[in-house]
């Protein structure tokens, strides 16, 4: 009469282990800890190669996968092979840094003005205008990329490759980004606060100047701040438009010794192309956060930056 | 006098402000001519040449391309051939279309299925957190493709640490050659370098979904799954296509994520050719084909795309 119970008990206490179970996922409070798993576990897979590859530009062997303690020597300790004394590594990171200032300085007056425009300007000269800056913008890069190429090589063949070419591809290529932002930016500001400074008697250019301009200038540096780290991060047009080893940018330097047997230079040199693109972006960022203080509505304003992409 | 002439100054342009003409006819188009005019030199006549070179002649001596600048005396020839090796009897052309659109379509749905759970939890469950998380999100545009793709061929050598890490485990006895030509290789890294385009569409999709609509499915009797399939999957349909979009269309002119991820030609895609075709002398012609072909293939997804945008930014108004 002893015996039945404790066989029972045992049969008894996996119900009980599986309802909590069933009981726990049926709740409506439940927090939702499997989609939190994965959303990690996604951020790790998005970061972490990347960062093990930062990681390894300051290794102080050859190797790119095995630790032989830190070191700067592929930075500009190496007196041959780091990114400071290789000339074509060096050449790459300034013709970098020369072809994003170059753009951002002539794309993004240029957009912001067609963005102006295109706000008031009706008809159907603005509206096919309108459509190619939308079609430069969703276009696959290699399209443009060969378009350019061959125009230069067949047509205006006064415009030597290298990075006069560059350049004006990726004005090209990058007019559309100040353009749809400032776009946005002016939907949203409307035409109220022009009307009332022309009201008060200023001329159209005076009101565009000192008021529509002022409103516009988070969407402004915004916009720099993208062209700015998308021109860094640019490949396929700088590559095609690109006429020697000398006007290669450091993405191009990137591709063409990441399977020839590469030192962890390359990973030096990838590394500070990433820290020159975040950086001009989290700079871009918090100069944003000081222009549109008290007209956030995110907590900190990263959902509004975020809405500019 | 002066006084009196400002005022009917201002009495004018109050007048023409009623009419609705506050400005010049032409001071809005000023503004806009300098990219007009960019764009119609840059953008546009490349294209013009494009086809023109596509539609060219060949040199007979140098087989360089030559262009045909009349739209009259076109010449359809190089097109009848590059259709010919893509879907004719020597289709030597056709298993790289085909692979492309296998790729594409398998990259972009995993890319969803990735992207959508990860953009469902920082949208719905993110709270206090969500701008750290949203920082994070964007965190890979920032790195440069070519960065990330250099990452993974660090991690998949030979003696790399993915290899490593298998023989450690006995998983594996002999280092795999994850970089040698392997399809898979080159979906997750078409994946992998896409899908942060993904999901910052659907989280703004997601985001937007107002959470009473998911509190009435539920106090309506509608379970947690029920109400994700009837509520949240419906309204997050635009934002799915638009990612879809989104991440197709560069992934249909990639060429760069197999040269570094797999280099063989037996994994080689449209953009593959298209690159391999400009880069060798007297393929011109070819190249500027393919180019005519993968912009018509994909005039339709860009249409959708332009569309979308542009009502997406009159309803953020409206």
């Amino acid at each position: 009469m002893t015996a039945p119970p404790t066989q029972v008990a045992p049969t008894l206490e996996r119900p009980r282990g599986v309802s909590r179970a069933v009981r726990w996922w049926r709740s409506p409070w439940r927090p939702p800890r499997l989609l939190e798993a994965f959303a990690w576990l996604y951020l790790a897979w998005a970061i972490l190669p990347v960062a093990i590859a930062v990681w390894f530009s300051f290794n102080a062997g050859r190797s790119r996968s095995t630790w032989q303690g830190f070191s700067l020597r592929w930075y500009w300790t190496d007196p041959v092979l780091s990114v400071w004394h290789d000339p074509d590594l060096h050449s790459a990171l300034l013709q970098s840094l020369r072809l994003a200032a170059l753009t951002t300085a002539v794309a993004v007056p240029l957009g912001v003005a067609f963005a102006i425009g295109l706000d008031r300007w009706r008809g159907r000269v603005a509206a096919t205008a309108n459509f190619q800056m939308l079609l430069s913008f969703v276009l696959p890069e290699i399209i443009l990329g060969v378009a350019l190429l061959l125009v230069i090589t067949n047509l205006l063949r006064f415009i030597a490759l290298g990075t006069t070419a560059q350049f004006l591809g990726l004005v090209t290529f990058q007019i559309s980004y100040p353009a749809i932002i400032c776009r946005a930016r002016l939907l949203s500001i409307g035409r109220d606060y022009e009307e009332a400074a022309m009201d008060l008697g200023a001329s159209p250019l005076r009101a565009l100047r000192r008021v529509l301009l002022p409103l516009l200038y988070p969407a402004i540096f915004a916009s720099a701040v993208l062209v700015f780290a998308d021109v860094i991060d640019d490949f396929v047009i700088v590559r095609y438009l690109s006429s020697d080893a000398a006007t290669e940018p450091m993405s191009v330097k990137i591709y063409n010794s990441a399977r020839a047997t590469p030192t962890p230079a390359l990973n030096a040199l990838a590394t500070i192309m990433l820290v020159s693109s975040l950086l001009a972006v989290t700079l871009g960022f918090l100069v944003y956060r000081r222009m549109t203080r008290g007209e956030r509505r995110g907590a900190s304003g990263v959902e509004d930056f975020a809405a500019q992409l | 006098m002066a006084v009196r002439s400002s005022r009917a100054a201002r009495g004018q342009r109050r007048a023409a402000a009623a009419r609705g003409a506050w400005y010049p006819r032409w001071f809005w188009p000023a503004f806009a001519a300098p990219g007009v005019l960019w764009l119609a030199l840059l953008f546009v006549l490349p294209f013009y040449v494009v086809l023109a070179i596509a539609f060219g002649a060949i040199d007979p001596l140098f087989r360089n391309p030559v262009p045909i600048w009349n739209p009259v005396e076109w010449d359809l020839s190089t097109l009848g051939d590059v259709v010919g090796h893509i879907v004719g009897r020597q289709a030597y052309l056709g298993p790289a279309v085909a692979r492309t659109l296998v790729f594409v379509v398998a990259a972009s749905l995993l890319s969803l299925l990735v992207a959508y759970p990860v953009a469902y939890f920082v949208a719905r469950h993110g709270g206090r957190r969500k701008g750290m998380f949203l920082t994070l999100l964007i965190a890979p545009f920032w790195v440069s493709y070519m960065m990330r793709m250099l990452a993974w061929v660090n991690l998949l050598e030979g003696d790399g640490l993915v290899n490593r890490a298998l023989r450690a485990t006995h998983l594996i006895q002999q280092p795999v050659g994850w970089l040698a030509g392997r399809p898979s290789t080159v979906v997750l890294g078409l994946v992998y370098g896409y899908v942060p385009y993904m999901v910052l569409p659907l989280f703004a999709g997601l985001d937007r979904i107002e959470p009473s609509m998911l509190e009435a499915a539920r106090d309506l009797g509608a379970s947690r799954v029920g109400t994700f399939l009837r509520v949240t999957l419906p309204m997050s349909r635009q934002a799915i296509l638009a990612g879809m979009v989104i991440v197709t269309l560069p992934m249909f002119g990639d060429y760069f994520t197999n040269d570094l991820l797999s280099g063989s030609p037996k994994t080689s895609m449209v953009g593959n050719l298209i690159n391999d075709a400009i880069g060798t002398p007297g393929q011109g012609g070819q190249g500027a084909v393919l180019v005519v072909l993968l912009m018509l293939f994909l005039l339709l997804p860009m249409l959708y795309y332009i569309w979308s945008t542009s009502r997406a930014s009159r309803e953020g108004t409206a």
